[in-house]
């Protein structure tokens, strides 16, 4: 992969067209179409792409081997770098093999495997967000799904190297966010990021998982609305079309990305990464605060105690 | 997979299906759904909730939790001037500002509520879900409280407890919400590096994203009888595995033989629980580490040196100067 000049002025560039109005309407739903393309390029396609030479490990050392997670050391601009993502299958089989990119509990402790190592080397760590949620099951809830989640969350967000999350298709619920607590999140142009997958939202909102289309717009999960919300940090853009029509030319935009973004996490001591990265997340949000003084504030600290102690 | 054989406390336990609401009756009367017994409004606040009959855990406001949990049922409120907005202009069946009105009607913030207390006399900072607030989802304001109520354990330097009792991730915020799960994560850590516990108290139900971030990292984990504890619902896994689900899945008992709690505690003694584990937490004042100590842990064993002789070559450097009296020394 050459090392284009132009580079991160692009990515800029596009950024910022995409700081534009919200996309509405059908246009979600395309987007969500385009996310989940399945010629769209995986963690392992563009693993192959930017860095061709690369170890999987495999199994949590605690129970299994997951195969809807990939993780491994791979060489990356002439030094070792930790990749992982979620993977999904591409034909039917593939697509039973990986569970349909939704991992269980072994799954994300093979993912803090990769971290601890990444934690002892200092390896920038790359996670590459590609689900529609963790595996609902029983086995994976009595083998600790939400536990996993939490502690991958937290294992990350400790990470001494730099840390980049690209959501590359659809990145749905805490599934996804496992591998998202980074320096940088980012998302591929017409990847989404959603609190729930627009049909595990119909079931909840309306009862009804054939109300997809209508959750998709109510979610509005698009890379340039996630953009403006701040959850993303910029949008890598895909190949027109989309990644899955010129593979390579999205690999390589997601490497321009990458190179710079990886440069400048660089240049900070271990101790600002930290500080910079839990901001980063503390600040995200949306919520409205009454002045001090405020009439419903006084009402209701003025309330006397409901129960009373027993 | 461990399957628990049928015993009688399976069949208790089949009695009170998680979505089984107590059905309201005439006046301030209630019965209980497992036992059915009927009590007044009083009996009720007086048994924080619990059926005195056979020990049926009611959902319990988080206003009510703090006055039963702290001294004296006096408590501080933290974060309370915050207050949702519509960040998404989400409508599903409903708007959410109509949502956020109704629910703010019924006399409660937000789906959190923190505050400062003391229980059997130590300090603490308490965050309360309320699972009468949408479901006790948690969206940006819980994420905000939250993350100030462990800023003010922080600054107290005391341990921040929570009582969870949620659906999930607050769906109307949309990946807002969502990101919650890591803010919760990044107060943890704050309290990680300051050194201070935190303890959970898993209520019924506590599901989704809540069980998936912070009520899932306690340091001591409590779990309510007979509270759901689970990252996707019994429903939700039904539907996409057509698996058959234990009457008992995820329930707090199981949990327990899962290995995924310390203790189920029941809420009439959960304030002295609590008290005694802080009692048991709690750590006298911790010297501050001499410069030297640091220089020579960081293996610095020159600097260490140096660092040992600086008062007393400082104190000799003044008695020169002032001409004092090395048996005048110390201030
Ligand atoms: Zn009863």
């Amino acid at each position: 992969m050459s090392s284009p000049t132009r580079g991160p002025r692009f990515v800029r560039r596009i950024t910022q067209r995409f700081a534009g109005p919200e996309v509405e309407g059908g246009d979600v739903w395309d987007a969500i179409q385009l996310a989940r393309h399945q010629d769209r390029p995986y963690p392992l396609d563009y693993i192959g792409m930017l860095m061709p030479d690369f170890e999987e490990i495999h199994g949590d050392r605690l129970h299994g081997d997951d195969a809807a997670i990939v993780a491994g050391i791979g060489r990356y601009h002439d030094r070792p770098v930790a990749v992982i993502g979620h993977q999904k299958g591409r034909d039917a089989k593939d697509r039973a093999y990986r569970n349909f990119g939704m991992p269980g509990p072994e799954g994300y402790r093979k993912g803090m495997r990769l971290m601890e190592l990444a934690a002892k080397m200092r390896l920038p760590f790359i996670a590459l967000i590609d689900t529609p949620g963790a595996f609902p099951g029983a086995d994976a809830e009595e083998r600790g799904q939400g536990g996993a989640i939490a502690r991958s969350m937290l294992t990350m967000l400790r990470l001494p190297a730099p840390t980049v999350a690209v959501v590359i298709g659809e990145g749905s619920s805490g599934g996804a966010l496992a591998l998202g607590v980074a320096d940088r999140v980012v998302m591929l142009e017409n990847s989404t990021y959603s609190v729930i997958s627009p049909e595990g939202g119909a079931a909840i909102l309306w009862r009804d998982a054939g109300k997809a289309k209508l959750a998709a717009q109510a979610f509005k999960p698009t890379a340039a609305n996630c953009y403006r919300w701040g959850v993303a940090d910029a949008v890598v853009p895909e190949p027109h079309g989309g990644a899955h029509t010129n593979p390579e030319e999205a690999a390589r935009q997601l490497d321009v990305y990458l190179t710079r973004t990886l440069r400048e996490l660089d240049a900070l001591s271990v101790a600002d990464r930290r500080r910079i990265r839990r901001d980063r997340f503390r600040r995200i949000g949306a919520q409205r605060e009454l002045p001090p003084d405020s009439s419903a504030l006084m009402a209701q600290s003025a309330e006397s105690p409901s129960g009373g102690a027993a | 997979m461990a399957r628990r054989p049928i015993s009688i406390s399976i069949d208790r336990l089949r009695g009170r299906a998680p979505a089984q609401k107590p059905a309201k009756l005439p006046g301030d009367e209630r019965s209980c759904p497992r036992c059915e017994t009927h009590f007044s409004a009083q009996e009720f606040a007086r048994n924080v909730g619990v059926c005195a009959a056979c020990g049926h855990h009611f959902p319990l406001g988080a206003r009510a939790r703090l006055d039963h949990m702290a001294d004296g049922g006096r408590w501080t409120p933290i974060g309370e001037e915050l207050r949702a907005i519509d960040p998404l202009q989400f409508v599903d069946l409903q708007p959410y500002p109509e949502r956020i009105r109704s629910a703010e009607a019924k006399g409660n913030t937000e789906a959190l509520v923190c505050g400062e207390l003391a229980i059997s006399g130590q300090t603490c900072v308490a965050a309360i879900m309320d699972f009468g607030f949408l479901g006790g989802s948690m969206g940006s304001v819980v994420g905000e409280r939250f993350a100030r109520a462990a800023d003010r354990a922080v600054e107290l330097g005391c341990p921040l407890i929570t009582v969870t009792s949620s659906g999930g991730a607050r769906m109307q915020e949309g990946v807002l919400a969502l990101m919650q799960m890591a803010k919760s994560i990044v107060s943890l850590d704050e309290l990680n590096d300051a050194g201070l516990p935190f303890i959970v108290v898993l209520a019924h139900p506590t599901t989704g994203g809540v069980w998936a971030s912070f009520a899932s990292l306690g340091d001591i984990t409590y779990a309510e009888p007979g509270a759901l504890i689970a990252f996707s619902g019994p429903r939700v896994i039904e539907q996409t595995t057509r698996e058959k689900l234990p009457s008992d899945f995820g329930l707090a008992e199981r949990q327990l033989e899962h290995g995924h709690v310390d203790s189920v505690v029941d809420r009439r003694e959960l304030p002295a629980r609590l008290g005694s584990l802080l009692r048991i937490l709690h750590q006298p004042p911790r010297p501050v580490p001499s410069l030297a100590g640091q220089l020579a842990a960081n293996g610095s064993e020159g600097a260490a040196r140096i660092a040992r002789a600086l008062p007393q070559l400082s104190r000799r450097l003044r008695d020169r100067v002032l001409g004092e009296g090395p048996q005048r020394g110390g201030q």
